[in-house]
């Protein structure tokens, strides 16, 4: 996402971003989902990163497909226009809204049903356009609002808690999304807020398709033991292979830079994203290198976390389609219409 | 039929069986071009299989110097180019007509008629001797065939060589090799047969204010001129070429002065529920957006139109019809598709719909689809079909009107909700059962909820009965009182008629033409085309006025009666079927067939007729 935060005074005291505006300016209504729930801990964190990148709620658009996880896009930024579109399909409104309108900042928020199973072709072909959003898919294993059915992210041997074995293999979100070309892949886990407020803000800030896997489990049906997708599952198997941390444009460059086992990325808007590999020779801008050392960590049953993969340089829908700088909508009617000589003109050739 | 007593110049009709990728269209295009040119009303169907490269196909032109161009299945002149389809094409001919072969290959005397004349013309031999390259020569051979016709049916040769300069005036090297082509054919038919015949073309002067295109090219311009600049869709026959002269209109008119980037963003989608879905995302944010398709399309893209329905987004939508159910016949007309496009998605929900009758009305029907979708912020159908859209129709030149500004609807500015003290989304406040709408990034006030789900006038989710209906109730109320601006019906009234005849879209043609055959015979019919749905309070009444309206339609269950019916609460006894669902363009035979039959059955033919 790109956008040029304006430069404000600050009084960290009052905790003001340098939009001078608080948390609350970012939060949104009362959650209804079951205390305890994963994707609640994932808005306080998008919350955050707004607050963070000091983004006017305004000027962002909250999507969302159905689900437990979709009807977050309610519960944050009340001044943020919000649609809460059908099943498994916000990544297309999501690609007419940005179509349209290029300069709002685009968040989606889906789950796993709504985005791999009745999702999956509009994901993967959302993620081929490259449309410039940040995507959160809020992954629990297990359909969360038609009351616990497996998912097509619930692993082999996962128990369900009317006690079924889930005999399908899993469709790993961020595999498919490294194979299919996407340009910002990462994923986290609901409760750490301390890992995944950068790597939603650098996925706001990249231009392109970012998509977050949030690990996030649903207190209901899929906590329990037999579920890879629980709390205690995922605490115990997740390793973070790369640690992020994001500088937007406006903060000052620490000494951290200058480390030798950090790699600075810079985005689209001159903010930065810093990488510490923790896993040895990972290197989150080879797609290739990030594929199969997926692939071994699922082989030993870890959960891969960071930010996966990083396509600085990627060219977004808009440049693929060759679109004007400025929004569609802002094009004054005049420019759009050819008028009456023209038609007469053209005309000719139909005679 | 064709008769040496009867002047038959300007009267006649023609159909050429050829092979798919063959390159007759440029041929055939030759043909319309003269004829349009010589001042007579023509039109040109095109009837082609669902293939690409190999199969027969048609294309069949008619010469009315009365202006009636829809089909006639009467064809006096056949030029057969088809060995495979010489059996069914020289039995469509009329009796005394004429059939034109290549006689490289000598005609199985099985296939010939004693009521027709042969005229063969070693078109393959004659170009196998003059050009080079197989492909050249195959070419060539349907370019020569238009000269056999132009000595045949006396067209004007110099408007030839002038339309052939034009055409390739960058390449002067093909003018001569297709004026060469045009003079093989030509001479070969002076010197053999005697020319020209009873059906021949006569100079006249009625194309000059007219103009000859597609439906879906009239649509694609509707939509530059309405100011469209998202465009989303899924290839489908008879759609696509909608999405094609966007796409090349956008590419002419629609680039940045300065940066020469792109005023418009066409999207080519996954499927038809991405494309609607784009639609509604780029609508929502206010763009003028639209996504074009055809019966498997539109079917699965309603769970979206009841969204938009629902959340109340505009959209528009083009649906060319063709033959269903299912796949169906993908290159057969057909108008099945009245149901889905009205009630489309679950739930209580219909939709504004307006039926052109041919590409011009495509035009300005394309542009009245943007304005009364976001008047009403709600999907609009621009229901055309196969005919209409793919096949060649003369039609009056368009105009535009310098003075149009797109109607927007009621869009909140950032100055307007600075000003107020809130807004919601749902209210009625002006009590035409439209409320306000506001896009996104415009203000913080403006920020509302957009959802499928359970809302109330505020746009907050809701479970509460009354709440619920609040809303649904008024969006009902909405969309009935866009009766009012969709376009009315045309409406010919006949004196102190009994009958009255109702009809939609493409039909309209045959028709007229078959309601001056039948004024003829004394069989008086008002009639009436409705253009727009929901029904204008006229259409009730006009029924309702005549004792025997019949209801003339393209598909097997007869829609429109039912909607009519079911829609205007006009009597279904008042009303009676006419029919026809074959998948070619409706001809007036039909009409005056299925009428004539009716009337009979009712005991109502005036004595000594039929
Ligand atoms: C077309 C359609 N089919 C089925 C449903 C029912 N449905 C609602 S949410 C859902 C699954 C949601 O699962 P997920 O996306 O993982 O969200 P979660 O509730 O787990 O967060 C289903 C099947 C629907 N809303 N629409
Ligand atoms: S059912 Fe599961 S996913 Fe849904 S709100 Fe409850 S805990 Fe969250
Ligand atoms: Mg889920």
């Amino acid at each position: 996402m790109t956008y040029i935060t304006k430069p404000a005074v600050r009084h960290p005291a009052l905790e003001k971003n340098a939009l001078g505006l608080t948390r609350r300016d970012y939060e949104g209504a009362m959650s209804t989902l079951c205390a305890g729930c994963g994707h609640d801990s994932i808005t306080a964190s998008i919350i955050q990163a707004f607050f963070e990148l000091a983004i006017p709620p305004h000027r962002a658009a909250k999507l969302s497909g159905i689900g437990c996880s979709s009807k977050a896009t309610a519960y944050f930024m009340n001044e943020a226009h919000g649609f809460n579109g059908v099943h498994g399909r916000m990544p297309a409104i999501a690609t007419g809204a940005n179509a349209a309108n290029r300069d709002l900042v685009y968040i989606g928020i889906s789950g796993d049903g709504d985005s791999l199973s009745i999702g999956l072709g509009q994901l993967c072909h959302a993620i081929r356009r490259n449309v410039n959003m940040l995507y959160v898919l809020e992954n629990n294993g297990v359909y969360g609002l038609t009351k616990g059915q497996f998912s097509a992210s619930a692993d082999v041997g996962t128990v369900s808690k009317r006690g079924e074995v889930n005999r399908h293999g899993p469709i790993d979100p961020v595999s498919l999304a490294l194979t299919v070309g996407a340009t910002f892949v990462a994923r986290s886990f609901s409760g750490d807020r301390k890992q995944l407020v950068p790597i939603l803000k650098a996925g706001l800030t990249h231009r392109g398709f970012a998509i977050v896997d949030v690990i996030s489990p649903c207190v209901t049906f899929n906590d329990h033991e037999g579920s890879t997708k629980s709390y205690a599952h995922t605490r115990t198997h997740s390793y973070e292979v790369v640690q992020t941390d994001f500088v937007p444009l406006m903060t000052e460059i620490t000494a951290e830079q200058d480390r030798d086992d950090v790699t600075a990325v810079t985005m689209h808007d001159g903010s930065t994203v810093m990488f510490r590999s923790v896993a040895e020779d990972y290197d989150p801008t080879d797609r290739d290198a990030a594929l199969s050392f997926l692939r071994a960590s699922q082989a030993k049953g870890e959960v891969a976390t960071g930010l996966l993969y990083l396509e600085d340089s990627s060219e977004d829908m808009h440049a693929f389609e060759n679109t004007v700088d400025r929004p569609l909508v802002d094009v004054p009617f005049g420019d759009l219409c050819p008028g009456s000589a023209t038609l007469e003109e053209l005309q000719k050739e139909w005679r | 039929m064709a008769n040496d007593d009867i002047d038959r110049a300007n009267d006649f009709a023609l159909k050429i069986g050829t092979v798919n990728g063959t390159g007759s269209t440029s041929a055939n295009a030759m043909l319309m071009q003269v004829i349009f040119r010589m001042g007579v009303p023509v039109s040109g169907k095109n009837l082609f299989p669902s293939n690409i490269q190999g199969l027969p196909t048609w294309y069949e032109i008619r010469v009315n110097k009365h202006g009636h161009l829809a089909r006639t299945p009467d064809f006096d002149v056949m030029v057969a180019m088809n060995a495979e389809t010489y059996a069914r094409d020289i039995e469509e001919v009329v009796s005394g007509g004429y059939v034109i072969y290549d006689s490289t290959h000598p005609l199985d005397e099985e296939l010939m008629r004693d009521d027709v004349t042969f005229f063969g013309v070693p078109f393959a031999k004659m170009c196998l001797e003059r050009f080079k390259g197989a492909r050249v020569r195959i070419l060539m051979k349907n370019i020569a065939y238009v000269g056999t016709l132009a000595a045949l049916l006396d067209m004007d040769v110099d408007l030839i060589r002038e339309m052939l300069a034009e055409k390739f005036a960058s390449k002067p090297k093909l003018i001569d090799s297709n004026m060469q082509a045009i003079s093989l054919g030509y001479d070969y038919a002076r010197e053999n047969f005697e020319c020209p015949l009873p059906v021949r073309m006569e100079p006249m002067d009625a194309t000059s204010d007219s103009v000859i295109l597609t439906g879906n090219t009239a649509a694609a311009l509707g939509c530059v001129y309405a100011g469209a600049t998202v465009g989303a869709w899924y290839p489908i026959t008879p759609a696509t070429s909608i999405m094609d002269a966007f796409k090349e209109f956008c590419g002419r008119f629609r680039k940045d002065p300065e940066t020469g980037k792109n005023l418009y963003c066409i999207v080519q989608a996954e499927d038809e529920l991405a494309a609607i879905g784009i639609v509604i995302g780029a609508s929502w944010c206010g763009a003028r957006a639209f996504t074009n398709t055809s019966g498997p399309g539109l079917s699965l893209m309603n769970e979206f139109l009841g969204l938009a329905y629902y959340a109340e987004v505009p959209a528009v939508v083009f649906d060319v019809q063709r033959a269903g159910p299912s796949t169906g016949m993908p290159t057969r007309t057909q108008q099945g598709d009245l149901f889905t496009v009205v009630y489309a998605s679950h739930g209580d929900t219909k939709h504004i719909a307006l039926f052109p009758a041919d590409p011009e009305e495509c035009f300005y029907f394309a542009v009245s689809a943007f304005d009364i979708a976001e008047r009403f912020q709600t999907p609009v159908f621009v229901v055309s079909d196969l005919d209409i859209g793919m096949n060649d129709w003369m039609v009056p030149r368009l105009e535009w009107d310098e003075d149009y500004t797109p109607d927007r609807g009621k869009v909140l500015t950032a100055k307007d909700l600075e000003a107020m003290e809130v807004f919601h989304r749902y209210e009625d406040v002006d009590g035409d059962g439209i409320p306000y709408r506001t896009l996104p990034g415009v203000h913080a006030k403006g920020a509302y909820f957009t959802r499928g789900s359970g809302h109330d006038r505020y746009g907050r989710y809701t479970e509460d009965t009354e709440a619920y209906k609040d809303v649904v109730d008024r969006i009902a109320r909405k969309i009935e009182s866009a009766a009012a601006a969709v376009p009315e019906p045309e409406v010919r009234m006949a004196i102190d008629a009994p009958f009255g005849l109702v009809t939609i879209g493409a039909c309209r043609g045959a028709v007229l033409e078959a309601l001056e055959q039948l004024e003829a015979d004394d069989i008086e019919i008002s009639y009436m085309r409705v253009r727009g749905f929901p029904f204008h309070p006229s259409v009730g009444q006009f029924i309702n006025d005549h004792e025997i309206t019949f209801v003339v339609e393209q598909n097997r269950d007869g829609q429109l009666l039912k909607l009519l019916t079911v829609e205007t609460g006009a009597s279904k006894d008042k009303m009676t079927s006419v029919k026809y669902y074959g998948g070619f363009s409706l001809s007036a035979h039909h009409v005056v067939q299925g009428v004539t039959e009716a009337l009979e059955r009712a005991g109502r033919v005036p004595a000594g007729k039929v």
